[in-house]
């Protein structure tokens, strides 16, 4: 560099400067603009707690018609709220094998050669845009799916999730719970891949040379290591999920209700997609519902990832 | 099995003597012929593709560990199983993919033609052509608006945590804060803008800028996550040489430290406008909804973007829409593609450079 050699082209600051490089106009101005960025990251995110707050906080005590036919403001977040939790459960119960499986096949099976290239195409799917899956899973997915929706009602009925005339259309909670898990996906294995790729080479040779398989070998030493990693992938895939929009708002036809079947017409409304569909609405009291709705959403996120780098810190102190 | 198979390495098995029995070299291809052999056969009676690929793959995840079972021991046998469902579960995962981009190439390439990608959607009706020009200089403004607030405040705060507030409270404090804005949903990054705007200009303001503004915050925590991890990247060496010599820190940071991690700094950037670009909801929230072009960001009407327009088409529910719906899909998809492909390139070029 050349930095050394051209004290001089900037000789006002650098006479200046003391040995600490602190007391120059240029570090002063430099160090300030710094702090300036790094509040402005504070003051923006108090800027969304307090702007919210004043739009949505009326929000929750307007006229019952406002709150689409459930009367009060908790009778409409309750349901939505459990929706929203039970979209993104269904999607990580897909995810979540899938995920380990592939940061393993990455980490641990696949040979070189393919794992690169394996990685790469894991970080692509996580660089489609949310509303391409939407359309993917609303136009493609959910009519192919057609048939195993009437499957699952003829053969499954027993459980609450199937029982019920299912959709003809596809445009269902379960369609768009795979679709999230394919969203979901690659977020949980990257995070996967590279907690499995730092266990110690030492632990694993130790587990081989002792005569372990393959399997017993990641059983034993790498699964204890990543544990907590896993766990803080899994709950970062479940904030995405619980905060995933378009995807839901377009595949699923929804209802605000509480139920547990996901093949039928009236599917459970989740908070993101109930703003979304409702982004045309324009009267004052409705858009304080909306606002409402979306901190309780925010509040709900935070404690889930709360929870995860609780989970992770707690990991790394043992 | 050695005695039955004697070609299968016999070197190896006449030094074990004491090893148990093993399945011969190269067993899996063996079952997994058997496999695609049922798999093909269950096609030849009538059972679909799909059913017969289930078929296929469940035999062979029965068949390989069943048979380690009764030449080999449970352990070995588990071990077989499990390897199979990791390399079953990466081709399943395969097909999602792979199913996605066909559907939209093939599709999408059948929309768009010269006309889709210059005409607006202004009064049209029916069958007239209409197109997403509007929606594209849209998400150009947009995510522009995005970059230009994000892309200083970014690079500054890491700059911050990394080079002055290592490890005081500040620091700590904002660390945390982005680690929360990483989380906000991006419905709620587009409310926000929205109820800010509303405060400020009127109610039901939807406009370019409020849409610039949802974007930045759901991108700043990522420029600042990708810029940190390059700074710190930046051997402490150079700082303390550049010290040395008397060079005040200000320059030492701007001539020496970003410099050096110039390359990851700039593929952390393009790949947080790649993300943001195809955000849907808070421009559904915060630009809204409009089918003739507006280049004003800041002018009090709504501005179309092209994952909105893919969102509105679709739920025109007419067969014209959805057609209108894949084109803006597969222009959407190249935009963030051609990015990756930028941060890529770019990332390759300014690879850290081995020694000169």
């Amino acid at each position: 560099m050349t930095v050394a050699a051209d004290p001089g082209a900037d000789p006002g600051v650098d006479t200046k400067s003391e040995l600490s490089g602190r007391g120059s106009v240029g570090d002063v101005v430099f160090r300030g603009i710094a702090v300036t960025a790094a509040t402005l990251i504070l003051v923006a995110l108090a800027a969304v707690f307090i702007f919210l707050g004043i739009e949505g906080i009326p929000g929750f005590s307007v006229d019952a018609q406002h709150y689409t036919g459930r009367g009060s403001f908790l009778g409409l977040v309750v349901p939505l709220l459990f929706a929203t939790m039970y979209a993104a459960v269904l999607a990580l119960i897909v995810a979540v094998p899938f995920s380990v499986a592939i940061a393993l096949f990455i980490s641990h099976y696949a040979p070189r050669r393919i794992a690169t290239p394996v990685a790469y195409v894991i970080d692509l799917l996580a660089a489609v845009p949310s509303v391409v899956f939407g359309l993917w899973g609303a136009v493609v997915l959910g009519p192919y799916l057609v048939p195993a929706h009437t499957w699952l009602s003829e053969n499954l009925a027993w459980l609450p999730f199937f029982d019920g005339q299912p959709s003809g259309n596809g445009r269902t909670l379960f369609t768009a719970a795979i679709v999230l898990a394919v969203m979901v996906l690659p977020i949980i294995t990257s995070i996967c891949r590279e907690v499995f790729a730092q266990t110690p080479r030492l632990h694993e040779e130790a587990a081989l040379a002792l005569g372990a398989t393959r399997w017993e070998m990641i059983r034993y030493a790498v699964f204890p290591y990543a544990r907590s990693g896993m766990v803080s992938a899994v709950m970062l895939g479940l904030g995405r999920a619980l905060g995933e929009t378009m995807a839901i708002a377009m595949i699923v036809s929804p209802k605000v209700i509480i139920s547990l079947f996901i093949i039928g017409t009236n599917n459970p409304q989740t908070i993101a997609a109930y703003i979304a569909q409702g982004y045309k609405e324009s009267t004052p009291d409705r858009l304080s519902v909306l606002i409402a709705t979306g901190l309780v959403l925010f509040a709900f996120t935070f404690l889930v990832n709360a929870l995860a780098r609780w989970i992770v810190a707690r990991g790394r102190a043992k | 099995m050695s005695k039955i198979d004697p070609s299968v390495d016999d070197v190896v098995q006449e030094e074990n003597m004491l090893a148990h029995a093993t399945l011969p070299r190269g067993a899996q291809w063996l079952v997994g012929v058997a496999a695609l052999a049922l798999g093909g056969l269950a096609v030849v009676l009538g059972v679909g593709i799909v059913g017969a690929a289930v078929i296929g793959v469940l035999a062979f995840l029965i068949g390989y560990p069943l048979w380690a079972l009764l030449v080999e021991n449970k352990r070995s046998a588990t071990d077989k199983l499990v390897t199979g469902l990791v390399w079953t579960a990466f081709a399943v995962a395969v097909i999602p993919l792979i199913w996605l981009i066909y559907t939209v190439v093939s599709r999408g390439a059948a929309t768009i033609s010269p006309e889709f990608l210059t005409f607006s959607m202004r009064s049209v009706t029916g069958d007239d052509q209409g197109g997403l020009y509007h929606a594209l200089i849209g998400t150009l403004i947009v995510t522009g608006i995005a970059a230009v607030i994000s892309i200083p405040i970014g690079i500054m705060t890491a700059i911050y945590l990394i080079e002055y507030g290592k490890g005081n409270r500040l620091a700590k404090g904002i660390t945390f804060l982005v680690d929360v804005m990483t989380g906000i949903p991006s419905i709620v990054a587009g409310l926000f803008a929205f109820a800010l705007f509303t405060l400020i200009m009127g109610p039901g303001t939807r406009f370019g800028f409020g849409g610039g503004v949802a974007l930045s915050l759901l991108m700043i925590p990522t420029v600042v996550r990708s810029t940190e991890e390059m700074l710190k990247l930046v051997p402490d060496d150079l700082r303390e040489a550049a010290y040395a010599l008397g060079v005040p820190k200000w320059r030492t940071i701007t001539k020496m430290v970003l410099p050096t991690a110039i390359g990851g700094i700039v593929t952390g950037v393009v790949l947080s406008i790649s993300r943001v670009i195809g955000e849907t909801a808070p421009l559904l929230v915060a630009s809204g909804f409009n089918p003739n072009l507006n280049t004003n960001a800041f002018d009090d009407s709504p501005m179309m973007t092209v994952p909105v327009f893919i969102y509105t088409q679709l739920s025109e529910a007419t067969a014209k829409g959805v057609e209108y719906a894949w084109g803006g899909a597969l222009v959407l998809f190249i935009l963030v593609m051609v990015l990756n492909l930028i941060a890529r390139i770019v990332g390759t070029i300014f690879a850290p450079k081995t020694g000169r």
